[in-house]
C-alpha cells in the first residue's frame, strides 16, 4: 500500500476514536450537571409520585453506562432521541437548523478565506511597509472587538443609517437564494471580520517563514519578481500551516456562531442550543454537542490530510 | 585590449550587526577590492569564513544577502555598471547573464517542485529558450554532468536524488540559461570527499565545454587549484594576493598565503599500543528503533590510554552512531563496551555517575552545544559542581586553570557564547570536557565547521592537552588530513562496518583495500593537474577491470 494511504487511514481511525471519546465526555458532562430533568419539566409543585413516574418513563433510573450505550446506539442509527420539552424528534428539528448554520458558515468562509489569504500575500509582498501595517492594524482591531459589538455597530450603520441590508437575519425555505443572501449579509460581514485576522496573520507568518529559505534566494537570483516568487515558490511550501488555521476558523464558523445567531435572531444551531440549555433539555444539548464535536474533528482531519498531501516527501517517496 | 567580462573596482560592502544588548552597528565586510575576469576564465576566490568571499561573489549579481549592502565601488558586467541599474534591469541580469551555484543544493532547491521545472525556470522566464529547448538543454547538461538517467531525472523531486547528484543538478540549473558568468559558492564543501572529486570533475568539464566564465569560491586551496586559472586570496575583506594558480601554489608571496598553502603541517609521532586499553568495543552491532537494518555491524576497536583512535568515513558510515553506542545513548543489540577494565551498562540511564564523568564529549557545532544564556564561567563550572562538588573560590580557581589550559586569557569567564569566535567556542567546549577530568573524550567532527587555520590551532591544542592530561581521544572525522595529523590508530568505516583498522602507519600504507584506496586518493592535493591525473587513473583502472 502507498505509505500515504496508510497515513490517511491512520488519521481517519484516530478521528473516529477521538469522536468516540468526545461522545463519552459529552454524555458524562451533561449527566453530572446539577438539577433533575423531571423536576424541571414538571416544575416545583410536582408531586413525588409524578416525578418518580416521569423518571422511570425517561429511563433516568438506569445506570449511566446503560443509558450511554442506549444513546450511542440510537445516534449510530441516526436517532438523536426526542426533545424533553416539546417531545419532537431532535434529528428532524436539528436538520433544518444545521442546514441554516452551514449556509451562513459557507458564505462567511467563501468570503473570508480567499480574502484572508490574499491579504496575507499582500502583507508579505509589502512587509513592514504601509500596506502590511494597515492590514495588520485593521484586522487586529476587528478581532479584538467582541463580535456582538461588531454586530451592533454594523446594524447601526449598515441597516439603520444606510438601510442597505436588514438587521434581522430570518430566513426560511420559501425564500430565493438572493433573498437569503440579502438577509444574512450583515452576519456574514461580522463573521468575516472576526475570523479574518487569525487566518491573515498565519498566512503572513507561514509565508515569511518560508521566505527565509535558501530556495527563495535561488528564485531571486533567477531574476523572478517578488509576487511570482511568493506564488510559485513560497506558497506551495506554506500550505500546511495555512490549511490548519483555515480549518480551525471554519470550525469556529460552524460551532462558534452562537452569539452572532442570537444577535441576529438567525434560526441556526447556536440559537437552538441556547434555547434548550436554558430549558435543561439534556438530549438536545447532547445532540448539539456531538454534532459540533463531529464538525470540529472532521475539519481538523481534513487539515491533517491536506498537510500530508502537501508534503512532497510523503507524496513521492524515494 | 577588449573589455573584460567582469570588472570590479573599489568594491565596498557593509552590513548592520545587532550585538546582544547594544545598539545596531554598521560593520564593513569588504573594504575596496579590484579585479577583472576575462570571458571564459575561472577566478578562484579563497579565504576563511568572514573573508567576504561569498559577499563578493553575490556582488557580481548586485545582490546582498540578508542585511548586506553594497556601499561603494563599481561592478561592470558586459560593459555596464550593474550597481547603477534599477531592480527591473537587475532582474534581467540575474539568472540570464550571471547565475549562482550555492553550497547547499539541498536547501537551494524548492522541495515542492520537480527538478526539471526548477532547472529550466530561469532560461524560460528570461526568454532565452522555449520550454522544449530549455528541457532539451537541461537533459544535455544532466548527461554532461554525469547524472544517472539524464532523460528522466528531471521528473524527480529534490529529495529523491542524492546530495552529490543534487549539487550537479544545481550546476545544470546555473548553466541552463547559457550565462556568461557563473558564481560557484563552495559547491563541493558539503559533499563527502569521494563524491566531491566526481562533482568537481563534472563542474570543470562543464565549464570547459560551455566556455562560461566562473568565480569559484572556496576555503579549500587544494580544490580551487584544480579548477581555476587565477586565484585571489582574501582576508577579512581585503585582497591579500592575486596571481595565477601556479604562482599562488608554488610561489606564494604573502605570509598569509604561505600559511594557507602549508596548512596541516602538524607532525605527530605515532605511539605504540599498551597492554591495557582504556576502551574496548567488542562485537558491537546496533540498529535504531523502528528500522530493520543494522547501522553498526560487528565492530571491534580499542583505544589506549593517552592515545587517539581516529574513526574515519563518509556521512552515513556509522561513525557518530558508534559514539552514541559507546556513550550509552543507543544501547547495542549485541556486543559489549569495556571501559578501564569494567564492562559498561549498555544504557546511559543505568550507568553510575563515575562512568559518565570519565567519558566526555565534544561536538561539531560548538554553537548549539552551549546554552547561549550562560556565561563561559557557568558553562565550565557546571561539571566542576556536578562531579566534584566544587564551590566558591575553589571553583573559580579551577575555572581559571582550565581557561589557561585552553589558551584563553582573563575576562573570558563573564562572556557569553555569542561574543566568541568559532574557534574560541570550540575551546570552551574542550575546557568543559576537561573539567570532568575524563579518561576518554569523544570528539565528533570537532574541527569540521572551522576554518583550516583555526582548525589547526584546535588540533594542536588537543594534542598538547593529551600530553598534559594523558587523556585518550576517540576522534570522529571525515577529513583525512586531520586523521594524518593526530591519530595513533585508525578505523576506516564504510556502511556500518570497520573495513580497515590498525596503527596509523599501517592503515595509511599500501596495499590498500578498494574503499580505503578510493578514500585516500579522493583527498585533493595542492598540486596543479591532480584532478585530471586522478580521474584518468580511475578510468584506466575501471577499464582494466
Amino acid at each position: 500500500m502507498h505509505p500515504i494511504l496508510k497515513l490517511i487511514a491512520q488519521r481517519l481511525a484516530l478521528g473516529l476514536l477521538l469522536l468516540f471519546a468526545a461522545s463519552i465526555l459529552i454524555f458524562v458532562g451533561t449527566s453530572i450537571l446539577p438539577g433533575d430533568v423531571a423536576q424541571s419539566i414538571l416544575g416545583q409543585s410536582a408531586t413525588p409520585e409524578a416525578l418518580a413516574n416521569l423518571r422511570r418513563e425517561l429511563g433516568l433510573n438506569d445506570p449511566a453506562v446503560t443509558r450511554y450505550f442506549m444513546w450511542l446506539g440510537g445516534v449510530l442509527q441516526g436517532d438523536l432521541g426526542t426533545a424533553l420539552t416539546n417531545g419532537r424528534d431532535i434529528a428532524e428539528s436539528l436538520g433544518g437548523r444545521l442546514k441554516n448554520t452551514l449556509f451562513l458558515a459557507f458564505w462567511a468562509a467563501a468570503i473570508s478565506v480567499p480574502l484572508a489569504i490574499f491579504l496575507g500575500l499582500l502583507a508579505v509582498r509589502y512587509k513592514d511597509r504601509i500596506p502590511d501595517k494597515l492590514i495588520s492594524a485593521i484586522t487586529l482591531t476587528t478581532i479584538s472587538i467582541p463580535e456582538f459589538m461588531i454586530g451592533y455597530i454594523l446594524i447601526y450603520w449598515v441597516a439603520i443609517k444606510w438601510r442597505l441590508f436588514p438587521s434581522v437575519a430570518i430566513i426560511n425555505d420559501s425564500m430565493s437564494l438572493g433573498e437569503k443572501l440579502n438577509a444574512i449579509a450583515i452576519p456574514v460581514m461580522v463573521l468575516t471580520l472576526v475570523v479574518l485576522a487569525h487566518m491573515m496573520r498565519m498566512t503572513r507568518a507561514a509565508i515569511l517563514n518560508v521566505m527565509q529559505s535558501a530556495y527563495i534566494e535561488t528564485a531571486e537570483l533567477k531574476g523572478l519578481g517578488m509576487l511570482k516568487i511568493i506564488r510559485k515558490h513560497a506558497f506551495p511550501n506554506a500550505v500546511a500551516p495555512i490549511v490548519n488555521v483555515v480549518m480551525l476558523n471554519l470550525a469556529y464558523l460552524v460551532v462558534g456562531v452562537v452569539v452572532v445567531e442570537v444577535v441576529f435572531a438567525y434560526p441556526g444551531m447556536g440559537q437552538y442550543l441556547v434555547d434548550h440549555v436554558s430549558k435543561r433539555d439534556v438530549p438536545v444539548v447532547q445532540a448539539c454537542g456531538l454534532i459540533f464535536a463531529a464538525v470540529y474533528i472532521g475539519l481538523n482531519l481534513v487539515a491533517d490530510i491536506v498537510s500530508i498531501l502537501a508534503n512532497p516527501r510523503l507524496r513521492h517517496p524515494k | 585590449m577588449t573589455e573584460p567580462l567582469l570588472k570590479v573596482r573599489g568594491l565596498k560592502i557593509g552590513a548592520t550587526a545587532y550585538p546582544p544588548g547594544e545598539k545596531p552597528v554598521a560593520i564593513k565586510i569588504v573594504h575596496g577590492v579590484d579585479f577583472d575576469l576575462e570571458a571564459g576564465k575561472v577566478l578562484g576566490l579563497i579565504g576563511e569564513s568572514g573573508a567576504g568571499k561569498s559577499t563578493i561573489g553575490l556582488a557580481a549579481m548586485a545582490y546582498g544577502r540578508g542585511g548586506v549592502e553594497i556601499t561603494g565601488g563599481e561592478v561592470w558586467v558586459n560593459g555596464r555598471d550593474i550597481l547603477k541599474e534599477n531592480l527591473r534591469n537587475l532582474r534581467r541580469l540575474r539568472g540570464a547573464e550571471v547565475t549562482y551555484v550555492s553550497q547547499s543544493a539541498a536547501a537551494s532547491f524548492n522541495p515542492a517542485k520537480k527538478i526539471m521545472e526548477q532547472v529550466t525556470e530561469a532560461a524560460i522566464f528570461q526568454n532565452k529558450f522555449s520550454k522544449s529547448e530549455a528541457e532539451a538543454r537541461a537533459v544535455d547538461l544532466f548527461r554532461r554532468l554525469g547524472l544517472p538517467e539524464p532523460e528522466t531525472i528531471g521528473n524527480r523531486y529534490p529529495h529523491q536524488v542524492s546530495g552529490g547528484q543534487l549539487q550537479r543538478c544545481m550546476t545544470a540549473l546555473a548553466l541552463c540559461p547559457e550565462p556568461d558568468l557563473v558564481v560557484f559558492d563552495e559547491p563541493t564543501t558539503a559533499l563527502d570527499v569521494t563524491t566531491q572529486i566526481d562533482v568537481l570533475a563534472a563542474i570543470k568539464e562543464a565549464i570547459a565545454a560551455t566556455g562560461v566564465a566562473a568565480l569559484y569560491i572556496t576555503h579549500d586551496l587544494a580544490v580551487v587549484a584544480q579548477v581555476s586559472d587565477h586565484i585571489m586570496v582574501l582576508q577579512q575583506g581585503d585582497m591579500v594576493e592575486y596571481g595565477t594558480v601556479d604562482q599562488i601554489i608554488n610561489n606564494p608571496q604573502e605570509e598569509y598565503t604561505q600559511a594557507l598553502v602549508s596548512v596541516r603541517s602538524i607532525r605527530h609521532e605515532e605511539k605504540t599500543p599498551t597492554d591495557h586499553p582504556v576502551l574496548r568495543v567488542e562485537n558491537v552491532t546496533a540498529r535504531y528503533k523502528g528500522t530493520n537494518f543494522d547501522v553498526l555491524k560487528n565492530i571491534n576497536v580499542e583505544i589506549h590510554p593517552g592515545q587517539t583512535l581516529a574513526v574515519v568515513g563518509e556521512s552515513g558510515s556509522g561513525k557518530s552512531t558508534l559514539a552514541r553506542v559507546i556513550t550509552g545513548l543507543l544501547p547495542p543489540s549485541e556486543g559489549t563496551i569495556t571501559f578501564d577494565g569494567r564492562v559498561l551498562n549498555p544504557a546511559l540511564a543505568t550507568r553510575p555517575i563515575e562512568d559518565l564523568r570519565e567519558m566526555q564529549m565534544i561536538y561539531q557545532m560548538a554553537d548549539t552545544a552551549m546554552n547561549p544564556r550562560q556565561t563561559v564561567g557557568t558553562i565550565i563550572g557546571r561539571p566542576l559542581e556536578f562531579y566534584f562538588g566544587l564551590k566558591g573560590k575553589a571553583k573559580q580557581k579551577r575555572i581559571q586553570e582550565l581557561l589557561d589550559e585552553i589558551e584563553l586569557g582573563d575576562g573570558f569567564q563573564d562572556r557569553y557564547p555569542a561574543e566568541l569566535s568559532g574557534g574560541q567556542k570550540q575551546r570552551v567546549c574542550i575546557a568543559r570536557a576537561l573539567a570532568a577530568k575524563p579518561k576518554l573524550i569523544i570528539c565528533d567532527e570537532v574541527t569540521s565547521a572551522l576554518d583550516p587555520l583555526v582548525a589547526d590551532g584546535i588540533l594542536k591544542l588537543l594534542l598538547n592537552l593529551q600530553k598534559i592530561e594523558d587523556v585518550a581521544y576517540l576522534f570522529i572525522t571525515h577529513d583525512l588530513a586531520t586523521v594524518r595529523a593526530i591519530a595513533d590508530s585508525i578505523a576506516v568505516m564504510y556502511q556500518g562496518e570497520v573495513v580497515r583498522y590498525g596503527p596509523k602507519s599501517q592503515v595509511l600504507s599500501p596495499p590498500f583495500d578498494a574503499y580505503t584506496d578510493l578514500l585516500l586518493s579522493s583527498v585533493p592535493e595542492m598540486k596543479i593537474g591532480w584532478l585530471e591525473e586522478n580521474i584518468e587513473h580511475r578510468r584506466m583502472e575501471s577499464a582494466g577491470n
